[in-house]
């Protein structure tokens, strides 16, 4: 996959640069195996592994569409100057027969100057243009024709604890999403600031106590997914990693269907003991207590005003993305949120 | 008694892993064969009046220089042991609580205690040397901010065997560095480690500061300056604009921590955010400030060892002093992901790009600087070399973590580990070994073996690759960084491996330069000209090792590269000799009392961190009369005689 060539191309360049001065034969070889083996463990490895290089979902792939912009950008730069390194490095040595020209005085050129001082900024402008517009797209749900699904997630020591305010349903350390659905996720945390990743659907955001947070992710087709946290929280941090599920949309509803009709309902006890620091296995619930999440934001929030911890609106007090036919699912939450 | 005896000291002292043990027993020995070698040869009176009570910069140097040292091999052990554990998946070497106080003091020990006093025990081992000075502005305060240095380095390091070490990340987030997270004294050893070593910090930025405005020798003006005194006023301006928030910010956290105050706490109308502004306020220049004197290193040796006069001498003063002002409007790509407005993104998304421009520009003029040069590769022209392509791609990739949206996908990666070890060891740690090969001659009369030299290079080099090339890679593969452990399902396990492996390599190349130095005090090429390498700036003017008042007569600065421009006119019989008149010079006397404050100080710390108020009582109040008793001292200088100083000259081979 040429996009991690590229990479391996900046680590073989990097070490001919290097090398050229050394005409050590030993050196050489250990040059040359040091390359080997970084190509072929890079080459090698471009299969799903790679899970932030195969986006499997909107958001995803706008951020691997920069990374691959950036990477070009970079490039262009790169390789150039590391090819002029090792010419200059190879052509201008100290050694008696040198035909090369020598001119220890020369210091200043003013055209040579605004050359390098204008290729970056014009490169910087570029990859500056493409950053911005998208730190604005992201903000936004990526589909803007289905309507998007809210999810609540809160970060514990050191579980992750999923509340579903439109099904009414709970999850621990799991996570089940319709696919092509846009779903709007709201984070929080009752503990140490977490960050909350899916890398194959798209980028992390924190999730910190005394605030929600937003993240849109989609997942574009049926498929199973690693979840993460990605910030540290102490000793179980390591554990933090869940499973997300995508399903078609009827298998998704008869998922919840099952849940509500299988499965214990959350008590305000229940959640308690959940807090408390630890790991458990995974855990559903068929409802939780009204208003739990909010509860969690504002509990640390500092009588803070609720539309400013919650920088969006509830879907119920005014949508702001996705379309308003939806009445039935709108009351449904509004029930949920106050 | 008994028993209460028992029970303080179980949890006093850190027990349970044979490691602690193992650690307890080697400084145990340590310090009693220092003891005995002290007593055994009567040194104990050398040390005090050499080294100790000293205030001559380039003796203060060489002591930043050995504990620099030091803390390397300790953050190195560090380093080895973490990967040790990440070797291989499902490793039962470390468990969660040690790994991660493992990785909290490699960070903290690295930057803050390594490359800190490693970039100080330069500035003092050059600066007034290539400024044609004597010492430096303020020598007492100078050996002030030494012994605070190593003071507070201890106290952090004492946290491993005594009352247990910190483990909530170098930069120590709340809210799980409060109380409520982890209680207990290892936070506070954090807190007043660093508290306590960054005061000295902040006194350095002045004093060089004052130093490099008020002490130049006549004629040098600052466009004439050598580039490496640019780089240190560069990364001093930053020093002293940053260095007061981290003080502020720590002592915040410890009112929250000692005092119940809810700063940073998550009840109480605490904001842990407002911590994370603030400390990468002082945390995002704080890696300019290291790297930007090792650009100053880079400036000097390439145009060395090029045989030619560093290109665009007036875009690369611009560029240092561009970066010391943007360094200071990044802060917060260190937290792009925190969830706020898209404006506020990308405002510092661009301003973190910007930053770029002028280091590539540095990169050029560098490589310009070579060409239609001389080159020859000596052990700081190496390091130089080396440092180019790994810190292009280096600031590659931070250009890449700069695009926000993407840096979603990397932040807290090992990408971003990758990334910012790339830059730190291919800037920093390459730059200063650069320039500790290029300056030592001066400070110690003898050059370092070149062929262990060369081992030590490679080592360090090609383990480099092997170690963060594959962290890139496991980035991308979504291996979040401080995972103490993983499983084999994520197709982690051979990219962890190899750069296991790398780590090892570079750990074989550190001890390839500890058996250099070594095998060079008995063996190395001795220096007799004072100027091995052909140089170009004043410290190249005087015998190695530099006599203690630096320079017999003060030199009068014609232009840039002076030294350089004095050997043409010598060679090209141009050189007019001035009669030489020497006159008695003026130096300051040593001083116990900076020792002594800063072991007051450690009682403040070590009280404070084990919440001993009148132990911290005792300690402030000995600071106090520290202060009080110097501010009495009336006798604190004195001259050296036209004789002596003649005599000096003629043991170093110089007749004047």
């Amino acid at each position: 996959m040429n996009k991690l060539g590229t990479i391996v191309s900046f680590s073989v360049a990097n070490e001919e640069g290097v090398e050229e001065m050394n005409r050590a034969k030993t050196f050489r070889q250990m040059g040359f195996w040091l390359m080997a083996i970084i190509a072929s463990v890079l080459l090698s490895g471009c299969g799903s592994d790679y899970v932030v290089l195969n986006p499997k979902g909107p958001v995803a792939e706008t951020q691997y569409n920069l990374i691959m912009i950036s990477v070009i950008l970079c490039a262009i730069i790169i390789i150039p100057v590391l090819a002029l390194t090792a010419f200059i490095v190879y052509r201008y040595r100290d050694t008696k027969d040198n035909k090369a020209p020598y001119k220890p005085d020369w210091a200043h050129s003013t055209t040579l100057e605004v050359i390098w001082w204008g290729i970056p900024v014009i490169i910087i402008a570029i990859l500056g243009y493409f950053t911005v517009r998208d730190t604005y797209a992201l903000k936004e749900s990526p589909n803007q024709a289905v309507k998007p699904m809210t999810i609540q997630v809160t970060s514990l020591n050191w579980k992750w604890m999923f509340t579903y305010p439109e099904q009414n349903i709970a999850t621990v350390n799991y996570l089940e999403i319709p696919a092509g659905v846009p779903v709007q996720f709201q984070l929080s945390a009752d503990g140490p600031m977490n960050s909350f990743w899916v890398p194959e659907l798209g980028g992390q955001i924190y999730a910190m106590s005394g605030m929600a947070t937003e993240l849109y992710l989609q997942a574009d087709k049926p498929g199973e997914f690693y979840g993460r946290g990605a910030n540290f929280t102490g000793e179980g941090f390591a554990h933090m990693e869940f499973k997300v599920e995508a399903k078609p949309q009827e298998e998704f509803d008869k998922w919840v269907q099952q849940v509500k009709n299988t499965t214990p309902v959350m008590t305000k006890e229940d959640y308690e003991e959940l807090r408390k620091p630890g790991l458990t296995d995974k855990k559903t619930y068929s409802a939780f207590p009204e208003g739990l999440f909010e509860e969690i934001v504002m509990k640390h929030s500092h009588g803070h005003d609720m539309d400013y911890v919650m920088k969006k609106p509830m879907p119920a007090t005014g949508q702001e993305s996705g379309n308003k036919t939806d009445e039935a699912s709108s009351t449904e939450t509004h029930h949920h949120n106050h | 008694m008994w028993e209460n005896i028992k029970e303080f000291a179980s949890t006093f002292f850190v027990t349970g892993d044979p490691l602690i043990y193992g650690a307890d027993v080697s400084i145990a020995l340590t310090v009693v064969a220092i003891v005995f070698v002290l007593t055994k040869y009567k040194k104990w009176g050398w040390l005090w009046r050499e080294w100790l009570t000293t205030v001559d910069h380039k003796r203060i140097g060489i002591m930043y220089l050995i504990a620099s040292l030091l803390m390397l091999f300790r953050g190195g052990v560090d380093a080895i042991l973490m990967r040790l554990q990440l070797a291989f998946p499902n490793v039962e070497f470390l468990h969660s609580d040690h790994y991660n106080a493992i990785f909290t003091t490699h960070g903290t020990i690295m930057i803050l205690f390594m490359a800190m006093p490693m970039m100080f025990g330069l500035f003092n081992m050059v600066v007034p040397l290539q400024l044609g000075a004597r010492d430096v502005a303020y020598p007492f305060l100078n050996a002030v901010s030494f012994w605070l240095f190593m003071l507070g380095a201890m106290l952090f390091n004492l946290s491993f065997v005594i009352g247990g070490s910190p483990d909530a990340g170098w930069l120590s987030y709340p809210p799980l560095s409060e109380n409520d997270f982890s209680p207990g004294p290892g936070q506070n050893f954090w807190i007043w480690g660093i508290q306590i070593s960054g005061i000295g910090s902040l006194a350095t930025g002045i004093n060089f500061i004052v130093t490099i405005l008020k002490m130049r020798a006549p004629g040098m003006k600052l466009m004439k300056m050598p580039l490496f005194s640019w780089s240190v006023l560069s990364s001093c301006i930053m020093i002293i604009f940053a260095f007061p928030i981290l003080t502020v910010t720590l002592a915040l956290l410890f009112l929250d921590r000692f005092a119940g105050a809810h700063f940073f706490t998550m009840d109480g109308g605490g904001n842990p955010m407002m911590y994370l502004n603030l400390i990468w306020m002082w945390g995002h220049p704080e890696v300019y400030i290291v790297v930007v004197p090792a650009f100053g290193i880079f400036s000097e040796v390439v145009a060395t060892f090029s045989k030619k006069t560093v290109f665009g001498y007036k875009s690369m003063v611009a560029a240092l002093m561009t970066i010391a002002i943007a360094s200071f409007f990044t802060w917060a790509h260190h937290f792009f992901t925190m969830g706020t407005s898209a404006s506020v993104i990308a405002f510092f998304a661009i301003s973190t790009m910007v930053i770029a421009i002028p280091t590539g520009v540095k990169v050029f003029n560098w490589l310009f600087t070579m060409f239609r040069g001389r080159i020859s590769f000596k052990q700081p022209m190496l390091w130089t070399i080396a440092f180019i392509p790994c810190f292009l791609v280096g600031g590659a990739t931070g250009v890449m973590l700069a695009v926000a949206p993407a840096d979603y996908q990397y932040h807290n990666s090992y990408f971003l580990i990758a990334h910012f070890h790339q830059v730190l060891i291919g800037g920093v740690v390459f730059g200063y070994l650069a320039g500790i090969y290029y300056w030592w001659p001066k400070l110690f009369g003898f050059k370092l073996d070149e062929k262990l030299g060369k081992w030590g290079f490679w080592f360090w080099n090609i383990g480099f690759y092997v170690c963060f090339m594959p962290q890139y890679a496991l980035g991308f593969m979504g291996m979040t960084r401080r995972y103490y452990t993983y499983g084999w399902d994520r197709g982690w396990a051979d990219l962890n491996l190899i750069s296991t492996v790398g780590a090892f390599l570079m750990g074989i190349g550190f001890i390839f330069q500890v058996w250099q130095i070594v095998y060079s005090i008995k063996r190395g090429e001795r220096d007799t000209t004072g100027d091995p390498w052909n140089g170009r700036t004043l410290e190249w003017s005087i015998p190695s090792p530099a006599p203690f008042y630096n320079f017999a007569v003060v030199p009068e600065v014609k232009e840039a590269d002076d030294w350089w421009h004095t050997k043409q006119a010598m060679a090209n019989g141009t050189y007019k000799k001035e009669p030489v008149h020497l006159e008695p010079i003026h130096m300051p006397k040593n001083s116990g009392i900076p020792f002594i404050m800063s072991c007051f100080w450690f009682l403040v710390g070590f009280g404070f961190t084990f919440g001993w108020v009148w132990m911290a009582v005792i300690g402030f109040i000995g600071v106090a009369l520290s202060m009080w008793a110097r501010s009495f001292q009336y006798d604190t200088d004195y001259y050296v005689p036209v004789d002596e100083v003649r005599s000096t000259e003629a043991s170093l081979g110089r007749v004047v």
